[in-house]
């Protein structure tokens, strides 16, 4: 027999076609199929936003809704809005193409690099007036970053809700993060103390009458205390100075 | 070589030569993902595709797998199998992708397709393998469909989503049981299976390992 599977060289060689072969059906697959999966990814990030906005009912037309939302870009760290025609069409807020390198005392939320615009979904009422904002967050929990967007009444302060779309935590614990009765516990909570400061947490256990500053805080996940902490530090980052935080203040001092 | 008889290789894993409940293979996915009846059921064909199409690929080039690396070359078949079936199903069904999130992933590691391969696929003319694969597949989708029906129905009173009993949080009578949406339950329930299919065909029934001493009684102690 010519070839001899067994041999050395029989072994690289057909280790070497096999890995090739399988090489060229994934990549094809995932190739091929690359459009579908970034029109679905779309679709869930703008229903995710209608979620996080209180706007999503079962079977509604998601592109027409979120058509409703009103998209701003601010210059992260300050209060600037910018307009949409001088951001790239590509730009990515979870890829940014123009960051900010962020050092570690700054960085409660493991963000690395800061983006330079933020995206802010709004959402009127018929006056014209601020009924929620929808701010995208992201922040490292236990093993990956977790993706998602909260959204605040139109006070900037009042939590409305807290949605994530993409993370990687522990399925029954740290995942946790997705259940509907978690995230109800964060609607009505304030991120801002009596006296202005930002004084949110997600603490260990859970938040009854006699916890002190019941208002600006979340129980925390049984199981998931990193995760848990990851969260409160996000939420923390990006309605605090470096991101969210100017911007969100101009909206309380200005009312739009 | 004996000719292989299609409806036996088809049929046998159902109830005879349950992957499940006779080898008790793969016994982690079918805790995950049956909490609700539309995972399960897409769960399973993926498993039975990927089962299958393994096992028509591994026996196909069977002749050419060098002996020493015979394990990775099928774990590699396996695993770019289940890519193609994640990017799939991310494409066409992105919700149950991400219901499913790592337990796709997770085919790659289930025993019964590794098994398979090992055991039957590269022994055996590709179109036996592919329907021994099915086979299989079949066997694992019978005990997956199960085990999601009945904690569906019991956990949150639907199927496949459709509310089936009302629950007494909508004003009906059935108090739903939550036990039955955790993991745990669904080793109860495999044990019931078990149980049914050796009780109805006895040869399932396993030799004891060890014999068990007649009790004794109080008097003998003291």
């Amino acid at each position: 027999m010519a070839f001899n599977k067994d041999s050395v060289g029989g072994t690289l060689i057909a280790a070497f076609i096999i890995c090739l072969v399988c090489g060229i059906v994934v990549s094809t697959a995932a190739v091929s199929l690359r459009p579908m999966q970034e029109e679905n990814r779309v679709l869930d990030r703008q229903t995710n936003i209608l979620v996080a906005a209180g706007l999503y009912r079962e079977g509604i037309n998601v592109p027409e809704a979120f058509a409703e939302v009103e998209r701003q870009y601010v210059e992260l760290g300050t209060a600037t809005l910018v307009e949409a025609s001088e951001v790239p069409d590509d730009y990515d807020q979870r890829t940014p193409s123009e960051s900010t390198r962020l050092s570690d005392e700054e960085d409660i939320a493991s963000v690395r690099n800061l983006p330079k615009w933020g995206e802010v979904y709004l959402v009127r009422d018929e006056q014209d007036n601020i009924e929620t904002i929808v701010l995208p967050v992201q922040g490292y929990g236990l093993w990956s970053t977790m993706y998602g967007f909260l959204s605040l009444e139109g006070d900037a302060n009042t939590i409305a809700g807290l949605v994530f779309y993409d993370h990687g935590e522990t399925p029954g614990l740290g995942a946790e993060i997705e259940n509907k009765n978690w995230q109800a516990l964060w609607e009505g909570k304030k991120l801002l103390s009596d006296n202005g400061d930002l004084n949110f947490e997600v603490i260990k256990g859970n938040v009854d009458d006699r916890t002190p500053n019941k208002d600006n805080k979340v129980d925390g996940l049984s199981g998931a205390t990193l995760t848990s902490k990851g969260v409160s530090n996000m939420v923390r980052f990006w309605v605090g100075d470096k991101a969210y935080g100017p911007y969100l203040k101009s909206i309380r001092e200005s009312g739009n | 070589m004996a000719k292989i008889n299609v409806k036996e290789v088809l049929f046998e894993p159902i109830f005879n030569n349950n992957p499940i409940a006779l080898q008790i293979l793969g016994v982690c996915s079918a805790l995950a993902v049956t909490s609700q009846l539309s995972t399960a059921l897409t769960m399973s064909i993926a498993l039975t595709l990927v089962t299958a199409f393994s096992g028509f690929f591994i026996s196909m080039i069977r002749n050419f797998i060098p002996n020493s690396i015979r394990m990775i070359v099928q774990v590699m078949i396996i695993a770019a199998l289940v890519i193609v079936v994640d990017q799939v199903l991310q494409a066409f069904s992105y919700g149950l992708s991400r219901q499913l999130s790592v337990f796709v992933g997770l085919i790659i590691t289930n025993c019964i397709v590794m098994g398979r391969a090992e055991a039957f696929a590269m022994s055996n003319p590709p179109v036996p393998s592919f329907l021994d694969g099915i086979g299989n597949g079949l066997g694992y989708s019978f005990i997956l469909i199960v085990l999601g029906a009945v904690r569906e129905l019991l956990g949150s009173g639907s199927l496949l989503g459709y509310q089936i009993i009302p629950l007494v949080n909508d004003g009906g009578w059935y108090l739903p049981n939550g036990m039955l949406l955790l993991p745990p339950s669904a080793f109860f329930i495999i044990g019931f299976i078990i149980w049914a299919l050796r009780a109805w065909k006895p040869e399932q029934v396993e030799e004891e390992d060890f014999k068990i001493a007649p009790n004794s009684r109080a008097s003998d102690v003291l």
